[in-house]
């Protein structure tokens, strides 16, 4: 196969953007990413173009996606898809782009992902994103995402004796890398003294999900990022001068059940696991050999079972990887350096794409002062769709072309 | 200072109201919020506050600042009954006012929240301010509330499950324009009070020092570039 990098990248800021369309959001994000590139005058060389996202038809009321965006951006003739995998659609569609490229189809692709989830009540959001779950035995019975989430957090707290204050831990760190993140949705520190010790803390952060509570989910968020992609044989890589490529060296994903009650055990989670090994395969990397990663923290829990089922941690340890710094920005193996889906936000066509976007910048050394990775070689992106059901990790790394 | 007797004759009635007890809060940020009372000296920094977020259209910030400052203004000039108005400050920068008014000893008018800085819940916790001091402390059994924007629908209409009192319109009128009207009730209070309001009493004299001598806003979130003139 051809060996793909990534050679623009664009991102817009997550938080409140209904004042704008879909469209325009994802336009924002996919002329960064062409300026990035170098190429907005010459953007016609982007033959192929991908959009992420998840529920522009039910919130938006918005369909033809993909063809919206490139008309817009005047990038036609160019092939355009739509790619819906729930909030792993960013990274399916990146991985759409990989395999455009490395089999020969096309040479130069454009992944967009984005999200308007705020024109909507946080209740009526919870439900579209609900949606993605067993429509009979999951949605029809009240469950949630967060409902999962607190029931996942709760089975992983009495098997392995992680803590409430754990959890707190994990927010305190993606806030302190988020707060240094232009684009993140929550740039506001934490401290684990306001949001657990103090005898405010109960109102402060109050519960949502027990045992989750307000600092231990992610906010709900619009925005877009975006990225251009070219073969390292194509000739058209003469255009992408602006900036260092970035190779994408792994890619992999998986499926579960779509029930999580058909799941042997509800805490060990295949599909990041399998899709884990088919990226560290596909690199030949190993767990240690990543320098730093952004897992799928929509809820505090699953960056640390993410980190475990990707090999970074023996299953239960991660609780003590939080407690000793090991996941801080300086600490042997930083996670959410962008601050993650708790600070960054979580649109979540745009969530996948978002974390590519962070691995570049790290491994490019561009992040801001204060969250930029000591000489990073490799990163990891786990984006985690369903509830585990459909997983796609991403391994970028410093490469040459 | 005397007040003639034009004067008089335009001030409505008041109520005997008892003060609010300032309190503190630790915000998720490690910041310490003080709420208290604010004072009738303090006008011209509360109002210099509000003015420059009236040109604010983003999330409703236009018509709340207006309607604020009027209140404001009307509770300094005695042109509104039984209203107070409790701050929010960070050592000693406001960082959000509530305004609120008692029709009787047993209702009270909610008017406006407005939260300066953003991303602390420092509006839920002046909102549960503002409920504790009308049924806990003035002993009000109901407080009437309308919603502006979106984000007042979500904090107190849907999280507090406020009851819909709109089907009593006409006979219940918000004072806000006749918008569809929402009740928290002491029952209603009793059951959400230890999940919404916190705080802790008495505030140390030394913060409480601080907290007296307020600040205008130096910078506003809602306001990029901002510079006060």
């Amino acid at each position: 196969m051809r060996k793909v990098s990534i050679v623009g990248i664009g991102h817009t800021v997550f938080g409140n953007l209904s004042e704008f369309d879909l469209v325009d959001v994802m336009g924002f994000a996919s002329g960064n990413a062409l300026d990035d590139a170098g190429i907005r005058d010459n953007r016609k060389i982007v033959e192929q173009v991908f959009v992420a996202n998840m529920g522009g038809g039910i919130l938006n009321h918005q369909t033809g996606i993909a063809s919206s965006l490139v008309s817009r951006m005047d990038m036609e003739p160019a092939m355009a898809e739509l790619i819906e995998n729930g909030p792993a659609s960013g990274a399916s569609a990146v991985k759409m782009g990989y395999m455009a490229i490395a089999s020969g189809l096309v040479d130069v692709v454009m992944v967009t992902g984005g999200e308007l989830m705020r024109t909507v009540t946080g209740w009526e959001g919870t439900d579209f994103v609900a949606s993605l779950l067993h429509s009979e035995a999951e949605y029809n019975y009240g469950l949630t995402l967060p409902a999962y989430g607190g029931m996942f957090t709760r089975m992983y707290m009495e098997r392995y004796g992680l803590t409430e204050r754990d959890l707190g831990l994990v927010a305190v760190k993606d806030h302190q890398n988020g707060e240094k993140n232009p684009f993140a949705h929550v740039r506001v520190p934490c401290t684990i003294d306001a949001i657990h010790d103090n005898e405010n803390a109960h109102v402060i952060n109050n519960y949502i999900a027990e045992p989750l509570r307000m600092y231990g989910m992610c906010p709900v968020s619009d925005g877009a990022a975006s990225l251009i992609l070219c073969a390292n044989d194509s000739p058209k890589m003469k255009y992408f001068t602006k900036q260092k490529p970035i190779l994408i060296s792994g890619v992999g994903s998986a499926t579960d059940t779509h029930c999580v009650h058909n799941r042997k055990d509800p805490l060990i989670l295949d599909a990041v696991r399998l899709a884990a090994e088919k990226a560290y395969k596909m690199a030949e990397l190993k767990p240690d050999d990543i320098s730093f990663a952004e897992l799928h923290d929509a809820f505090v829990i699953l960056e640390l079972a993410i980190s475990e089922e990707v090999g970074f941690f023996e299953r239960g340890k991660a609780g003590d990887a939080i407690r000793n710094g090991v996941t801080a920005i300086n600490g042997a193996k930083p996670i959410n350096t962008s601050g993650g889906l708790k600070s960054k936000g979580h649109p979540v066509g745009a969530t996948g794409v978002s974390q590519v976007f962070e691995l570049v910048k790290q491994l490019r050394e561009q992040g801001e002062e204060g969250r930029q990775v000591k000489d990073p070689k490799h990163g990891m992106a786990v984006n985690f769709g369903g509830f585990g059901n459909n997983v796609v990790a991403i391994i970028c790394s410093k490469g040459e072309v | 200072m005397a007040i003639d007797k034009m004067e008089q004759s335009l001030r409505p009635p008041e109520l005997e109201m008892k003060p609010y007890p300032a309190k503190i809060i630790t915000l998720a940020n490690g910041e310490e919020m003080i709420v208290r009372q604010a004072k009738r000296e303090e006008v011209g920094v509360i109002l210099g506050t509000i003015q420059p977020l009236i040109g604010v259209q983003k999330d409703f910030y236009d018509i709340v600042a207006a309607r604020m400052y009027a209140e404001v203004l009307g509770w300094y000039e005695y042109r509104v009954a039984n209203e107070f108005v409790l701050i929010g400050s960070i050592d000693g920068e406001i960082a959000g006012i509530v305004t609120s008014r008692l029709v009787d000893g047993k209702e009270g008018v909610s008017l406006h929240t407005m939260t300066i800085k953003r991303g602390l819940r420092v509006g839920a916790q002046l909102f549960a301010a503002k409920m504790e001091h009308h049924i806990d402390i003035l002993g009000n059994d109901e407080v009437h509330i309308v919603a502006e924007s979106p984000i007042g629908f979500k904090r107190w209409m849907i999280e507090y499950a406020l009851e819909d009192r709109s089907a009593q319109f006409p006979a219940l009128r918000h004072e806000l324009g006749g918008v569809p009207t929402f009740t928290l009730t002491r029952k209603l209070w009793e059951n959400i009070r230890a999940d919404k309001c916190t705080g802790t009493r008495p505030v140390p004299p030394v913060k409480l020092a601080k907290a007296d001598k307020l600040k205008m806003p130096t910078e506003y979130p809602q306001i990029p570039g901002f510079k006060r003139g």
